[in-house]
């Protein structure tokens, strides 16, 4: 890849900006992950963050539950994107693991990302 | 049992839906009436997914919605009726005003044109006229995002 990943984390209330800087903080890296919000918007006013978020970029969007209105609003306008893969269930781990990978292909990175998602979770 | 709550809310089947108002009202159907989620698989499957399988889920059009609304007020279920709009819900009250006789606003959001009521709530004037002249007609119509919070009445949302 040429252009590096964006990962754009599409949450309910105030997760995503949460997840965002809780990332930066572990990583040291900022300006990689931008957060959207679905707090005040309609179905159309959230895609439009979403789309404004990807701006044509190669990116991985990262969503908080596997149903309902964020993952509507990102898969109504970007399913048919060759360069823009979703991934759901986000979580820190997944966020932090995906930071450093961006020169990935956006199918390559959304895989690795998710994976180190699964892997944080357990019951020690 | 019946359509025991009459919802407008533009994220459509989302968590307070399924699991504010669902698991509170022991709701076990769900009539989601919108004519292009109607014709859109990829979409009700995801809307689906967000719903617990013991609930039965239905995507019809305003135009179907019109003609078996009377068998859903006595297939024996407790259903909540959806819509995303108030143009849509208006039509379904005046199709059928004894299914259609509460009417709740649970979310409808910012746009260009509309004003805030409350937080969760966003209406242009015509919106309103629309729902005030429904209310004249014998709609008890409330907002109320969730059953926790309190029910706010439609006049004091001018």
């Amino acid at each position: 890849m040429s252009e590096e990943l964006r990962g754009v984390v599409v949450c309910h209330g105030p997760l995503a900006a949460a997840l965002v800087q809780s990332a930066e903080q572990i990583s040291g890296l900022s300006g990689a992950l931008i957060a959207v919000s679905n707090t005040g918007c309609d179905r159309e006013a959230l895609e439009d963050r979403v789309i404004a978020a990807v701006n044509g970029h190669p990116a991985v969007v990262f969503v908080d539950l596997p149903s309902g209105s964020c993952l509507v609003a990102v898969l109504k306008r970007l399913r048919s994107e060759q360069l823009v893969k979703v991934v759901t269930g986000v979580n820190l781990a997944m966020l932090v693991d995906f930071v450093f990978h961006r020169s990935l292909s956006p199918a390559e990175a959304a895989g690795r990302a998710a994976a180190a998602g699964e892997k944080s979770i357990k019951v020690p | 049992m019946s359509i025991v709550l009459c919802r407008i809310d533009d994220r459509l089947i989302h968590g307070q839906v399924v699991i504010g108002w669902g698991r509170a009202m022991a709701i076990d159907l769900i009539i989601l009436v919108d004519d292009q989620v109607a014709t859109s698989d990829w979409e009700q499957e995801l809307y689906r997914m967000a719903v617990a399988p013991e609930i039965e889920v239905r995507f019809v059009t305003l135009a179907d919605a019109a003609l078996h609304m009377a068998d859903w007020q006595s297939n024996g279920k407790r259903g909540l009726m959806l819509t995303g709009d108030v143009e849509t819900m208006a039509t379904l009250r005046t199709s059928n005003p004894e299914v259609v006789q509460r009417i709740n606003l649970g979310g409808i959001h910012h746009r260009p044109g509309r004003r805030e009521r409350l937080p969760f709530l966003y209406l242009t004037d015509q919106e309103l006229r629309s729902l005030q002249l429904l209310e004249a007609g014998g709609a008890i119509i409330t907002a109320q995002d969730l059953p926790t919070t309190p029910p706010v009445a439609l006049k004091s949302l001018a």
